[in-house]
């Protein structure tokens, strides 16, 4: 009790509101050395310093006093805040589809938590349509809150229980799956989901926001709409990554679940396809399928779940002078399986040789991927690639490097067998390896080049 | 009764105090910065070129203590489209909200903690970045970062105080370029530029004296140095209010002398906005008691010989028509000079109902200028109106026409509370229109993005050292040294104050010469196409130096000046000194017998053929004299012994005193 009434507050600034008696919410005038001050004393951010006392001011403003100027406080009332996004139950249409929201966590839906001074998912279907309510017209809502992380906290665990909560919804008979995930690692769930969870006759769309919705210009309620018409009307019985597509509102891409990655740190529309073209546009109005080779919706209820996975796995990202004892002591560690990021088509220094042979003899499954991102691990052109193989590291044609990061867990986690995991991470089950790069999959736009400028201006005009 | 407005310039500070007028002020001001407040995009470039355009959609979010705003939900049905032009050397992803704020710019802070300390503020210890939720698109994120450094300050006025609220440090906005139905545009040049916004209490008693105290705040803000300058840097907001009505602001005023027509104008529709109250009372319309009815009747009117109306529905678009009842004659009550009680709901449906093709509205009070009477007459019985009550007309789509009908009885029902809480735009002709729903405190949010920002207290130490003089303790002592009041204006709120002391306090220069010089020589300068600022103060004080020393006449020395400036801008390659244009110059001053020479020369080459009066003749010789010897003779002593050579009297001492 004593602590959510000094909520965050420690040192200095605890002592001053104790010797005043007075706590969070307490309605103050405080007096201090550089004036009077009147407020309610609000919550403090637990990594924020000890030496201030934070009011919020009639006029909606929030500042703070320094602990060691406040001679006096004297409290005049008590008035609690209680955040709280309007809840209003979801309306309920059996002429709509049935669609389940699993939240995970991330910025989909928040509020503010002062324990961190920072922003954390509310989710339930009635806040969700009292602050976008166009997704009532889009299906009847269940959600279900699977745990509430930030998504650089997910991990094997979550994984598998996502899969198995999903197979579930499945058989349930619902029509479309959406699952709100921070934006972080949200490549690397849609990539194990999609290893994990294959068939599925309905879709399953992952969805997030790069600005949380406590910002008026978020993308959160047109990523959600969107996912949400995905699962709920789309076609495509895949998982699939629903973001934020140009740079300005007006659609979402639909990605594979093994050939999307988050490209930028902050921008909206940070989801890119890698090495082939999006799956499809999706806006209020319509779904835009730019290809065709994707799983239909079926209307039976099988779908082959398998959750293996071993955690032995690691990526190492080569670089120029990288010494073997790296590759030595991740082996020495019991490490199962590597996934190199090589450079170009798929190359490391000489001096690595020696703990490439090392590890392969140990037993441990070596991938070769590429830090480009974009094109093919091709270890022929060059002698150093030939090298390189014949000491047993297997290429993986362009599968990018965290999928193969996941998949190599999924495999070792069924198997040991040199070629059955061979085998496993070299046949595609999504797209993870494609026989094919279509001409415009590979697409960085310079600014400045006058085509770029001339794309870039004719939003309206 | 309610108060009869007279015209403005009869009103009384007694009529105003009789009304319970009440008014503050918020000024937005920019401040002199290197960079953009929250990234590093250079601070004050300009450019109505663009490269790119980004559209934007905003949602109402919920405020830090779990409210909606007012203005959010106003926005949210406005639906538009928001187009941002932007231009590369002037933005960048962080103004999108693509990339998170970096460190305050520290500049920034700085101009703003010794203005807090100027207005005499609360300081706080403790910076928290806070987000206002702005959902007209004015800023891309959709709120400004905003925080303050200080409460409870004051100013000095007329022997009172004038209460300063609170300093605050912030983001300005963008700038709009159009606002056509659902399509607003906006150019985001001056997106994230640091603005100062001292906010006063509403101690303001007379309009003019709300306009006195910008000029206080204005004259305060500029002694900083730190302040820009010109159009577009300084907006005032006017709040008003009277004894009954409601605060209502008059936003984004841009020059203060529009202050005071805008404040009178607002106080005026106050009070006939609650003498309509008092004349629905009488008619027993109370807001609960408010009855209406909306319906669409473009068929009705269809063969109307009403222009607008018959070009709406020759392009296929809906009439709809609302009855209030009990309104009857209300809607052509004046509220502000030449505009009636109508145009409040016209405002309303232009702005949020988004039909901005104007006439946007016609009603029934304004029969004879619009539909004929026997259509007024249909829609009546159509409508089941009766005499007593009004009709209003909005034509456009299906779901903005919705939107106005419901908008005109939102209005309606407000007219039977009082004064709604408007943001109002202040229009040329000194009459205001409605802008937004004004916005609350439910509109802050804290940001999550930046950590809160302590100030140290030798931070404020160091600035608390160098603060400038208060404006008007430097106004009187400039007055006191018997200067000019438009010199006194000019000069405390020149760069150049310091030079300024220098020379009348180290030198004992004569404090109008002094002024004369450090200010309006120097805007000389620049008009003439020359940079001033190529001027060191210690330049300039080795010049006064070689006058005060004698080895330079008072007109050398802005000979001198000139000189040097026109050297250094023309060729900017030359290093020139001071010391060698006064040596070039050689304007050391001539003595008596020098002068008297030259003049006695001059006077024995004159033709006097040519003048047939004393005075022409001695113009004449001032004329070629001042010439020859500019810069090493004084005007007046020249003057004085070309009279005495001509043998004329007093009445040719034509002056040419101060033409330094």
């Amino acid at each position: 009790m004593s602590d959510k009434r000094f909520q965050g507050y420690r040192g200095a600034g605890k002592a001053v509101l104790e010797r005043c008696g007075v706590g969070v919410w307490s309605e103050v005038d405080v007096e201090s050395s550089s004036g009077r001050f009147t407020g309610l004393i609000l919550p403090r951010s637990e990594t924020s310093d000890d030496k201030h006392v934070v009011l919020k001011l009639e006029n909606g403003y929030n500042v703070g006093i320094a602990a060691d100027s406040i001679s006096n406080i004297t409290e005049h009332g008590r008035r609690e805040a209680h955040y709280k996004i309007p809840e209003k139950e979801f309306p309920s249409d059996p002429a709509k589809p049935h669609v389940t929201l699993f939240g995970t966590g991330g910025t989909i839906a928040s509020r503010l938590d002062y324990r961190t001074g920072a922003v954390i998912p509310a989710f339930s279907p009635g806040e969700l349509y009292g602050s976008v309510p166009e997704l009532a017209d889009l299906c009847n809502l269940r959600t279900e809150k699977l745990y509430g992380v930030f998504s650089e906290n997910m991990g094997p665990q979550q994984y598998i229980r996502l899969a198995e909560s999903i197979g579930e919804e499945i058989a349930k008979g619902v029509d479309g799956i959406v699952i709100g995930h921070g934006t972080d690692t949200m490549h690397h769930t849609s990539a194990i989901l999609t290893f994990m969870v294959q068939d599925s006759p309905i879709p399953i769309v992952m969805v997030g926001s790069q600005r949380s919705s406590d910002r008026p210009s978020s993308d959160a309620a047109i990523n959600l709409i969107n996912a949400v018409k995905t699962a709920a009307e789309g076609d495509i019985a895949e998982v699939v990554v629903c973001m934020f597509g140009p740079t300005s509102d007006q659609y979402c891409l639909l990605h594979r679940g093994t050939r999307v990655r988050k490209m930028h740190s902050s921008y909206r529309s940070t989801f890119r396809t890698i090495g082939d073209i999006p799956l499809a546009m999706v806006d209020q109005e319509k779904i835009t399928h730019l290809r065709d080779d994707y799983k239909r919706r079926r209307s039976d209820r099988s779908v082959k779940i398998n959750t293996a996975f071993d955690e032995m796995v690691t990526i190492l990202y080569y670089y120029p002078g990288m010494r073997p004892d790296v590759l030595d002591a991740i082996v020495d560690k019991g490490y199962r399986g590597v996934v190199i990021a090589g450079t170009g088509l798929g190359h490391v220094n000489k001096l690595v040789y020696p703990a490439l042979k090392r590890a392969v003899e140990k037993g441990v499954h070596i991938y070769m991927t590429v830090q480009t991102l974009w094109g093919y691990v091709q270890m022929y052109v060059y002698e150093t690639g030939r090298e390189i193989m014949e000491l047993g590291v297997v290429p993986a044609s362009n599968m990018l490097p965290e999928v193969a990061y996941m998949k190599l867990c999924w495999a070792l986690g069924q198997t040991d067998d040199r070629d059955e995991v061979r085998r496993i991470m070299l046949t595609p089950i999504a797209d993870e390896t494609t026989e094919r790069e279509p001409y415009n999959g590979y697409l960085i736009y310079q600014g400045a080049i006058p085509e770029v400028q001339e794309f870039l201006r004719t939003i309206k005009r | 009764m309610p108060f009869r407005f007279k015209p403005f310039h009869l009103m009384t500070p007694e009529d105003y105090a009789g009304i319970g007028f009440r008014c503050g002020l918020e000024v937005h001001r920019q401040l002199i910065t290197r960079t953009k407040l929250f990234c590093r995009c250079p601070a004050g470039l300009y450019s109505k070129d663009y490269d790119a355009e980004i559209l934007r959609h905003m949602r109402p979010t919920l405020s830090e203590l779990g409210e909606y705003d007012g203005t959010a939900l106003m926005e949210k049905k406005t639906r538009k489209n928001i187009y941002y032009r932007v231009h590369h050397g002037t933005v960048c992803t962080y103004e999108f909200d693509d990339t998170p704020p970096f460190f305050m710019a520290d500049d920034a802070l700085d101009a703003a903690i010794e203005l807090a300390l100027l207005l005499r503020l609360n300081l706080v210890s403790e910076l928290h970045i806070a987000r206002k939720q702005y959902l007209d698109g004015s800023i891309p994120t959709g709120f400004q970062r905003t925080t303050i450094l200080g409460v409870n300050g004051w100013i000095p006025y007329k022997g009172r105080k004038i209460g300063i609220r609170q300093l605050g440090l912030e983001e300005d906005a963008c700038r709009e370029v159009s606002d056509i139905g659902h399509d607003r545009v906006y150019l985001t040049d001056r997106l994230g530029m640091p603005l100062v916004e001292p906010v006063t209490e509403p101690d303001m008693r007379t309009p003019q004296e709300a306009a006195d105290v910008a000029q206080i705040i204005r004259k305060l803000c500029r002694s900083t140095g730190k302040v820009r300058t010109g159009i577009g840097t300084v907006r005032q907001d006017v709040n008003v209010s009277v004894k009954g009505g409601t605060r209502v602001e008059i936003k984004g005023v841009p020059q203060i002398w529009r202050i005071p027509r805008l404040v009178y104008s607002e106080a005026r529709r106050q009070c006939a906005l609650l003498y309509i109250r008092d004349e629905l009372r009488r008619r027993g319309i109370t807001p609960d008691s408010l009855k209406h009815r909306a319906d669409e009747v473009t068929r009705i009117v269809a063969k109307t010989r009403y222009q607008p109306l018959r070009a709406a529905i020759g392009q296929g678009l809906r009439v709809k028509c609302v009855v209030l009842k009990g309104f009857a004659g209300l809607l052509n009550e004046e509220t502000q000079e030449h505009t009636a009680f109508a145009k409040e709901f016209s405002d309303r449906v232009r702005v949020i109902a988004c039909l901005t093709h104007l006439p946007n509205m016609v009603h029934s009070d304004t029969a004879s200028e619009s539909l004929y009477g026997r259509d007024w007459q249909k829609l009546g019985r159509r409508m089941s109106a009766g005499p007593n009550d009004a009709l209003i007309l909005v034509w456009g789509n299906e779901v903005d026409t919705e939107t106005a009908c419901q908008e005109v009885v939102i209005r309606a029902r407000e007219a039977a509370t009082g004064v709604p809480s408007d943001t109002r735009q202040a229009l040329k002709d000194g009459t205001n229109g409605f802008e937004r729903v004004l916005p609350g405190a439910d509109r802050m949010y804290p940001d999550t993005d930046l950590p809160p920002l302590a100030i140290p207290q030798d931070r404020v130490e160091r600035i608390r050292k160098r603060l400038p003089e208060f404006v008007w303790d430097r106004e009187a002592r400039y007055r006191a040294m018997g200067l000019s009041d438009e010199m006194v204006e000019t000069l405390s709120l020149s760069p150049r104050v310091k030079l300024f002391s220098r020379l009348v306090d180290e030198l004992g220069t004569d404090p109008t010469f002094a002024a004369v010089v450090t200010c309006q020589r120097m805007k000389a300068f620049r008009r003439s196409g020359l940079n001033p600022e190529l001027l060191g103060d210690d330049e300039v004080v080795e010049v006064f130096k070689a006058y005060a020393h004698g080895r330079l006449a008072r007109e050398g020395v802005v000979k001198v000046l000139r000189r040097t400036l026109e050297t250094r801008t023309r060729q900017p390659d030359r290093e020139v000194m001071v010391a060698d244009v006064l040596q070039a110059l050689n304007a050391k001053p001539l003595s008596d017998e020098e002068m008297a020479a030259h003049v006695k020369a001059a006077v024995d080459r004159l033709d006097d053929d040519r003048f047939s009066t004393l005075a022409q003749r001695h113009r004449h010789l001032m004329g070629v004299l001042m010439n020859d010897l500019a810069g090493r003779a004084d005007g007046g002593r020249v003057a004085q012994m070309v009279a005495e050579t001509l043998g004329g009297h007093g009445d040719c001492g034509a002056s040419v005193e101060g033409r330094a």
